[in-house]
């Protein structure tokens, strides 16, 4: 990979920092009138998540880190990968393990487009959209007219996940869920 | 459906990203401080934005042209200050001048910078730095249209209040751990100077004229650049120099002028000395300023104020794009 110096730093590009790919959030140019310039970097590290603080002498630079991200459908689990298909025609496959798939398992619907970071050519990350639909396949029989307290209660989704939603909630119903916060959104059309 | 983001993509590429008010602001601005150094019997003046030879301060990049001004004469460098040729119509008995330019900084890209910026520089003949100090604050108000508060604070007490160290005494390696812990600095060892300039720009310049002026004075010695140096009432030697914030961003520098051909001869070859050893290009000495202070440049004090900065504040603009009719994006 090419080498990036403090002058190419811009949002959104990878580079390698401590052995982790990572992605630069924001760069600041730090340049007294007199004096040593710096670059102030906030940087993801895209294994984690985790938000790093690094500043950089002027010129410094890093090596960049092979990381794309791709739309790919989700297939199916063998219960060690689960397996995504390009849906650029290519059908190309790739099998991401549990720790690559971790922020997305209680969402992953068959068939479903995730978007899926590789790095070096392997899944680092898979991400569902910020808003998925869902089906109710497990919860309390749903109230009527008892909407206006605003009561909530578990239920659980095709996927496996639980949320907490209106007590007017019903088997079988299709909810739409913001995946950033597990939240219920509304019901889906 | 067709046209209209190239019509947007139009629009775009020709339109100033400055706001019409923000270029009226500007030329009242100019016409503010035009008046305020006639009526202190300023002279205004006009120097080259390209010379034979620039500031000598490693970390300074001048741009240099790619071809000579004329056969047979030197490539030529766009300045990054007005100050030499300044200095040279002092040695020649201008008395008290200013004067508003472009001048010109590569790679400084940043809400707060711009490679081509106008400066507002003036030299007072006779003046103290102190004397300077109050003018310099008198301009600032007199364009904001407000009288501001102004706090003084020396570089050593910045230092001593922000992290409690003396940044005269303070070791390199307490230096470095600093830099480390406060600033997530992990990089190559830098100077002395240099993590001093690391932690002042990130622990200290934020907090400098929080709600009005701030100014920052009695830098270390090895800092003073083009000013004169005095041995404080530590016994530390420190430069007549100080800077000028506002809501802490750095509005201007000013120096007690250094006098000295030969003292000004040793900065520039310690400068080109450092300048080799960190593979930089050397910079050509300029002889003309150093005859000019040879001859003699009367006792006086200097001031370069950043005036797109100075909008900024005048505006409340949180970049400098806000202010600038043409910024290099759109130039």
């Amino acid at each position: 990979m090419a080498n990036y110096s403090t002058n190419d730093f811009r949002s959104g590009l990878k580079v390698m920092l401590d052995g982790d790919p990572c992605s630069i959030i924001d760069n600041e140019l730090v340049k007294p009138g007199k004096g040593q310039a710096f670059s102030r970097c906030k940087l993801r590290n895209l294994k984690t998540g985790r938000v790093w603080d690094r500043t950089f002498k002027s010129g410094e630079s890093l090596e960049g880190a092979d990381v794309m991200e791709y739309e790919m459908e989700y297939l199916y689990t063998d219960g060690e990968f689960w397996h995504f298909m390009m849906t650029d025609g290519s059908f190309e496959q790739h099998a991401a393990d549990e720790n690559a798939v971790a922020d997305a398992l209680k969402w992953l619907k068959e068939q479903d487009v995730y978007t899926v970071t590789l790095y070096n050519g392997a899944p680092l990350s898979v991400a569902a959209a910020n808003f998925v639909d869902l089906e109710v396949v497990e919860t309390d029989p749903g109230l009527k007219g008892d909407t206006a307290q605003g009561g909530t209660k578990p239920a659980t989704l095709t996927t496996g996940a639980v949320v907490s939603v209106p007590l007017f909630v019903n088997i079988g119903e299709v909810l739409r869920i913001d995946t950033r916060t597990g939240d219920y959104v509304s019901r889906a059309k | 459906m067709g046209s209209a983001p190239i019509e947007e993509g139009v629009m775009k590429i020709w339109r100033p990203s400055a706001s019409l008010d923000a270029i009226k602001a500007r030329a009242e601005c100019y016409a503010q401080i035009r008046a305020f150094f006639m009526s202190r019997q300023v002279m205004e003046v006009d120097t080259p934005v390209l010379g034979s030879s620039t500031a000598t301060d490693p970390h300074l990049v001048s741009l240099k042209l790619s071809a000579e001004l004329a056969p047979g004469l030197p490539r030529g460098y766009l300045q990054t200050s007005p100050e030499f040729p300044m200095k040279r119509l002092l040695a020649a008995g201008s008395g008290d001048i200013f004067q508003i330019c472009k001048t010109f900084r590569e790679g400084e890209v940043s809400s707060r910078h711009n490679p081509e910026f106008t400066m507002l520089e003036w030299y007072r003949v006779g003046m103290t730095l102190e004397g300077l100090m109050t003018e310099v604050v008198a301009l600032v108000c007199e364009v904001l249209g407000e009288v501001l508060a102004c706090e003084k604070i020396s570089y050593r007490d910045a230092f001593e209040r922000a992290m409690g160290i003396d940044p005269f005494t303070v070791t390199k390696a307490e230096l470095a751990d600093l830099s480390r812990k406060l600033c997530h600095y992990d990089g190559p060892e830098l100077s002395r100077d240099d993590y001093l300039a690391l932690l002042l720009a990130d622990q200290i310049e934020p907090n400098l004229g929080r709600g009005g002026i701030g100014v920052l004075h009695s830098y270390p010695a090895s800092q003073a650049s083009l000013a004169q140096t005095e041995v404080d009432e530590y016994g530390q030697r420190v430069a007549q120099r100080f800077e000028l914030y506002l809501n802490g961003l750095e509005i201007a520098n000013a120096y007690h002028e250094l006098q000295d051909a030969n003292e000004q001869r040793l900065r520039f070859e310690e400068d080109n000395a450092q300048r080799i050893a960190l593979g930089l290009p050397e910079i050509p000495i300029d002889e003309r300023l150093l005859s000019a202070l040879q001859h003699g440049m009367p006792d006086c004090s200097g001031v370069a104020l950043g005036l797109d900065r100075l909008l900024m504040v005048k505006l409340g603009a949180s970049t400098i794009d806000e202010v600038l009719a043409f910024p290099v994006s759109l130039s």
